[in-house]
């Protein structure tokens, strides 16, 4: 089985989010940048088929050269080789065209992507690679297992869960779930050895046809003053929540 | 050139974010100048539509399981047939699931968690909640054809009667190589995404065996419960109620956290909710500074009082 996982580069949680040139670009100035979170999980489940079902595992971004010690931080978590293709990710659809092209040319089985990344939080990328590909999509993926080409995929649903099966080649929007927060796998040593002699693959992109341009930032109006309320005075919030906020 | 809506219905009801959509899609219309048509599934009363101003409703009968694939493609067949040039949808699991593939149908741009009617549409400029609700960006819509996925409880509900006809549709339908084999979905209890309040306790709680007086909180409100990361990793409580900017976003009227510290990853999940109450029993949480209500207390004895009073304030309000 020949996986791919998608590996959005995006800023730490703890990061805070300022603008620069008059609001128009993001201001990386400190902030530190991660492996999206979702990916991760995805990444982490990948390296299981790796070990258990002898699958081999390729990584892939579409960004700048900036993105590279992210994917080498995949290498060192286990991935065998990476590729990034040369071209800012700025439009969802045009990455998913980028990364489709990809997956296509290296016949994958199955492609792993995060259900959003926590950047832009554009939850577009993993379907509309699917539809690029005409592969099966399960998103908001908690659970995956995969038996001779036949995968069975837990999704999250409001207020529930449904169980899905399909055949490969699958796309997956992936999310805490499919493997544990404390199996997570983190780089060891010689991990980041054996990474730098990983092949780290620059593609060019097929083309730069976007459907969306960011023209401007802003942040959320400041917060107005909180109001305290005694705990022996529920009444007041009471009064409060149905009189002044008109919630309850 | 028309506007067209996908309506979502949970057993033959419409669901408060659809009618919210169809409110969206409406002013959308108005700014264009043209029609609201929706597409509506296995509902037979489509009356509430027309006083959210929807046009024509295109009723599609489809009995089988909701499958992405297969309601994007018949979302592209209706958006073509009404040459739609705006397509609007929520924010919902399965709003979420079909959008970018009904995107690719169209080729359309697609952008979501959008929180306002478009500044312009000429050139078409909508504004979107980015970095976890940390930030807010304009961006234009520059293909022939717009997808937008809507916040939920962003714009909210906003009545404009119009005649409404209802036209029956059968598109073809598409196969999947996807078969949904088991739905798993707890009966009479409000999910996070459809919640209009919410209740949320994290690791001040202690321990699992304490969260009956949040549960019992949540059933007095008509609340769906949720917690803090460490709370579902820990295992106190389903991965499913985590919120945060690595779980759930909350996007409720109402957002009442128990225990919880208010991180920089749990508020940039919560943000978006309206009214925010907190209890804690240090006065220095950092909850505090993006909360609009707070009481420093022991939740063990600020709850079950809230819940004593909020039922006789129930029973002398309904
Ligand atoms: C990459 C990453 C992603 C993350 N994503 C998320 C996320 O999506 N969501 C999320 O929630 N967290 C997330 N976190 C974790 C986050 O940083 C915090 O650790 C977490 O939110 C803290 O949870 P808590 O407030 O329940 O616990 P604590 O920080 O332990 O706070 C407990 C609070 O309870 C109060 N308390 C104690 N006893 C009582 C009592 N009897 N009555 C009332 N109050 C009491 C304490 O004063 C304290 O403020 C993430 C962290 C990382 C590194
Ligand atoms: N520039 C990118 N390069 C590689 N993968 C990406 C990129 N952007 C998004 N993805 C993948 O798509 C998922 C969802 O991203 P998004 O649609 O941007 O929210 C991410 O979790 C990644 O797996």
């Amino acid at each position: 089985m020949k996986i791919l996982v998608c590996i959005s580069h995006v800023p730490d949680t703890t990061s805070k989010i300022n603008f620069t040139n008059d609001n128009t670009a993001f201001d990386t100035s400190g902030v530190q940048f991660v492996i999206n979170p979702n990916d991760e999980f995805g990444l982490t489940r990948a390296m299981w088929f790796k070990e258990k079902q002898n699958a081999s595992v390729d990584v892939i971004n579409v960004g700048g050269p900036e993105t590279e010690s992210t994917l080498r931080k995949a290498l060192a978590i286990g991935a065998d080789a990476a590729f990034r293709v040369n071209t800012p990710a700025t439009d969802g659809y045009a990455v998913a065209k980028e990364l489709s092209k990809v997956a296509k040319e290296g016949h994958y089985d199955l492609i792993i992507a995060g259900r959003e990344s926590i950047d832009y939080n554009g939850g577009m990328v993993p379907g509309m690679m699917a539809a690029e590909l005409g592969a099966s999509f399960v998103n908001n993926c908690i659970s995956l297992e995969i038996e001779n080409n036949t995968a069975t995929a837990v999704r999250e649903i409001d207020g529930g869960k449904e169980t899905l099966t399909s055949s490969l080649p699958l796309v997956i929007g992936g999310q805490k779930g499919l493997v544990e927060e404390s199996d997570l796998k983190i780089p060891n040593m010689r991990g980041i050895m054996m990474a730098r002699k990983k092949p780290l693959t620059v593609l060019e992109p097929s083309s730069q046809q976007t459907t969306s341009t960011t023209l401007k930032y802003e942040k959320p109006a400041p917060k107005g003053a909180i109001k305290m309320v005694e705990a022996e005075n529920i009444d007041e919030l009471i009064d409060l929540l149905h009189n002044e906020a008109k919630v309850i | 050139m028309s506007v067209l809506v996908y309506i979502e219905s949970e057993n033959g009801a419409f669901k408060k974010a659809a009618l919210e959509v169809a409110s969206y899609g409406r002013a959308v219309a108005n700014a264009l100048n043209t029609n609201l048509n929706a597409v509506v599934f296995n509902t037979k009363d489509c009356t509430p539509l027309g006083t959210f101003g929807v046009d024509k409703v295109l009723s599609v009968n489809h009995s089988e399981q909701f499958n992405a694939k297969i309601y994007a493609d018949i979302l592209v067949q209706a958006a073509q047939k009404e040459q739609a040039n705006v397509v609007v949808l929520s924010s919902s699991a399965d709003s979420r699931y079909l959008a970018p593939m009904l995107s690719v149908g169209l080729d359309a741009g697609y952008v979501p968690n959008v929180v306002e009617i478009p500044k312009s549409t000429q050139p078409f400029v909508v504004k979107r909640s980015v970095f976890s609700n940390k930030a807010f960006c304009e961006t234009e819509i520059t293909t022939e054809v717009k997808v937008i996925g809507l916040s939920n409880n962003a714009f909210g509900l906003v009545e404009q009667s119009v005649s409404l006809e209802v036209e029956s549709f059968s598109p073809s339908i598409t196969s999947s190589e996807i078969s949904v084999e088991n739905v798993d979905k707890a009966a009479n209890k409000v999910s996070i995404a459809d919640a209009e309040t919410v209740v949320s306790a994290g690791r001040g709680l202690k321990g699992p065996e304490n969260w009956g007086m949040i549960e019992e909180l949540a059933d007095v409100l008509g609340a769906a419960t949720a917690c803090s990361k460490p709370v579902s990793d820990l295992g106190w409580r389903p991965h499913s109620e985590h919120v945060g900017q690595t779980g759930k976003p909350v996007a409720s009227n109402l957002y009442i956290a128990i225990g919880i510290s208010g991180a920089i990853q749990h508020l940039a999940g919560i943000n978006s909710s309206k009214v925010k109450v907190v209890i804690n029993t240090d006065p220095e949480a950092p909850f505090f500074k993006a909360a609009d209500y707070g009481i420093v207390g022991d939740a063990f004895e600020v709850v079950p009082k809230l819940i004593e009073k909020l039922k006789t304030f129930k029973a002398q309000n309904s």
